[in-house]
């Protein structure tokens, strides 16, 4: 039975498309936001919410649905660009982005937003809920996954590392981690300064099935979440995606790139003007 | 299997309803405070820390990759060869800074307060405090100074520092403060937690003549009907209210306390103990267990009873939202001070 969002003519590269308008529209509304993270992440988002996650946009607490853990709250406004795309929530509400009594926080939390599963921020939390909803989810029989998208910066903290033991000792075959390595943290690129680790490799050490991808090219994310989701054996799943940060707007692709990318007042028509031109079909 | 609604969502969340739109206030990370048309200067701490150096090779620097957001990275461009860069990592980051200082250095760890108060708190316990290692946890984003939600709304990290034996808490007001106290500290023998403001801090005691003293309470300025016994950037709100409090005739005195534990006992009592003044504390922190809490236990031990009141964070997960509308919303702003001391007289 395919939902709606999947059945759809609309292809992907479109989806990714509109992700990116709405992220750069409420980055406007605020002046500022988390933008580069949201352009680098589209694709993935697209390849999540509209072809691997199984939902209803009208009853974001359907039971069957395929949990989707946001624990990078600055990451919200990618995510409420997707379900802004969705149609979890209306699109003028991109307008609230950030203000006070939105529903739409800049950091993302479980109490705001419909469809935010939990609360993000103090990063480090999501894997770990994950393992949980993932038992729940076993213990109740329920065949929905649980996927977690979690940051390169994510990878530092202690409490990550517990929560991928956990999931191979549980064998959580029905949890998927996507990892977004934008190569970049607050301080600054962690192949710089922070840590300098190859990916997979660490993840298959702990027992888990891992996939490594150009988390921009949309392809072959929807390639690596499909085996994900089929790959047969009892472990845990991790799709680690290497992505570029303000993909899609050259011009802030070719910036300084930091972790708060900042964006002039007269670059956000720029950037739509951009995006606009590129529009796939 | 009969299981509740697969996810039990706060009453928050079911009573928010689509805002209305427009509207150009931002929940957005405010890592500086806002200078409210005051003097300021830029990174104290950090320029502090980095001029300590020059002349202490037993100084090192840790962050949690907050350096930027902490005002390290100032001593961090001055002294590459005394910095650490641990990543997103609060445990290790204290239980290092631990190790170094065991080795005999003067480790300066900094992250958020609240990762340091809440991820981080039993390394803090057990590597540094138990130990009466001397190490200097210095953390940005103190209390309700951002609007980011209660992710980074550190309002609780004085009441759990505060029962750690053997720690010392301090909670500065401006940058002069600032500047004296991370001397001052990297000269004390034990451990530290110490709350930051950092970027452009405002400057306000300076023109007190203020001289921070390690311990110690002080009478910023005196009146006869109000006492605010006040912390960190509520002394500045204090100074504001008092002022504006004096020109309705009302003559309020502002003691500050920036540190809290150890506890001023004899200034405070003494102070509070002049008959007939309303006492007021001020804290950037929730009601539970901060300054008031310390404040009010002091003056019953003692028995002494004056009119008491708190300004403080409520018992509650805090909004998100621009940061003057939530110091409107629980009290903390010079204005919500002014309207609360008034309905009090
Ligand atoms: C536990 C915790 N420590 C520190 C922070 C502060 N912080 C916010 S974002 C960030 C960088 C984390 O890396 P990543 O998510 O990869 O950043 P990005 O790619 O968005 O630059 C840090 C250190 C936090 N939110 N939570
Ligand atoms: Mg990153």
């Amino acid at each position: 039975m395919t939902p709606d969002h999947h059945r759809s003519n609309v292809s992907l590269a479109r989806r990714a498309w509109a992700i990116r308008r709405n992220a750069v529209r409420m980055g406007q509304v605020q002046g500022q936001g988390y933008i580069g993270q949201a352009l680098g992440v589209a694709d993935v988002l697209a390849a999540s919410y509209f072809h691997a996650l199984s939902y209803r946009p009208d009853d974001p607490e359907w039971e069957g649905r395929d949990r989707f853990l946001l624990s990078i709250g600055h990451y919200a406004i990618a995510l409420y660009a997707a379900m802004i795309e969705a149609g979890i929530l209306p699109e003028q509400e991109l307008e609230t982005y950030g203000t006070d009594d939105s529903r739409l926080p800049m950091s993302g939390m479980a109490s705001y937003t419909p469809g935010m599963e939990i609360t993000g921020g103090s990063l480090g939390h999501g894997l770990g809920i994950a393992v949980g909803m993932a038992m729940g989810l076993k213990r109740k029989d329920n065949p929905a996954f649980v996927y977690n998208l979690l940051s390169d910066g994510e990878l530092g903290e202690g409490s990550t590392w517990e929560a991928v033991q956990s999931a191979t000792q549980w064998k959580l075959d029905n949890l998927i981690a996507i990892v977004d390595v934008n190569d970049q943290q607050a301080d600054g690129k962690p192949s710089d300064a922070l840590m300098q680790m190859p990916e997979a490799p660490r993840w298959e050490a702990f027992g888990w099935f891992a996939q490594e991808v150009d988390g921009n090219d949309i392809d072959a994310v929807v390639a690596a979440l499909d085996a994900a989701r089929h790959h047969p054996g009892p472990q845990p799943r991790v799709v680690i995606c290497r992505t570029t940060m303000c993909k899609g707007v050259p011009f802030l692709e070719e910036r300084e790139i930091t972790h708060f990318v900042r964006v002039e007042e007269d670059e956000w028509d720029r950037a739509l003007a951009i995006l606009d031109e590129g529009k796939p079909a | 299997m009969s299981l509740g609604p697969n996810s039990r969502r706060t009453p928050k969340n079911v009573a928010r309803s689509a805002p209305p739109m427009g509207g150009a206030r931002t929940s957005a990370m405010i890592a500086s405070l806002d200078a409210e048309g005051r003097a300021t200067k830029p990174a104290p701490f950090g320029h502090a820390l980095a001029e300590l150096a020059q002349t202490r090779d037993d100084i090192v620097g840790l962050s949690a990759d907050l350096s930027k957001y902490t005002d390290l990275h100032v001593f961090a461009k001055a002294h590459p060869d005394k910095f650490y860069q641990m990543g997103m990592a609060e445990q290790v980051l204290i239980s290092a800074a631990a190790g170094l200082a065991k080795e005999g250095f003067t480790p300066f760890a900094t992250t958020y307060a609240v990762f340091a108060a809440r991820r981080a708190y039993d390394f803090i316990a057990m590597a540094i405090a138990e130990d009466n290692l001397p190490v200097k946890i210095c953390c940005a984003l103190p209390g309700l100074t951002t609007g980011y939600g209660p992710s980074h709304q550190s309002t609780e990290d004085i009441a759990i520092m505060r029962g750690m034996p053997g720690l010392t808490v301090l909670d500065p007001c401006d940058a002069t403060e600032i500047d004296q106290a991370t001397r001052a500290i990297a000269d004390h023998p034990g451990p530290v937690y110490m709350r930051l403001l950092r970027g452009q801090v405002p400057d306000v005691l300076g023109e007190y003549g203020y001289q921070f003293k390690l311990g110690k309470a002080q009478m910023i300025r005196d009146g006869g009907d109000v006492l605010f016994v006040s912390t960190g950037l509520m002394t500045m709100r204090a100074l504001d209210a008092a002022a504006r409090l004096q020109k309705d005739g009302v003559e309020a005195g502002v003691l500050h306390v920036p540190t809290i534990k150890p506890l001023d006992e004899d200034t405070i009592a003494e102070a509070c103990g002049k008959t007939g003044r309303l006492v007021v504390t001020a804290e950037n922190h929730s009601i539970n267990g901060g300054l008031g809490e310390a404040v009010a236990g002091t003056l019953m031990r003692r028995g002494l009873r004056p009119a008491f009141a708190q300004v403080a964070l409520p018992d509650e997960w805090l909004d998100a939202g621009a940061l003057p509308t939530l110091h409107d919303q629980y009290g903390l702003s010079v204005d919500a001070v002014v309207k609360r001391v008034k309905g009090l007289l």
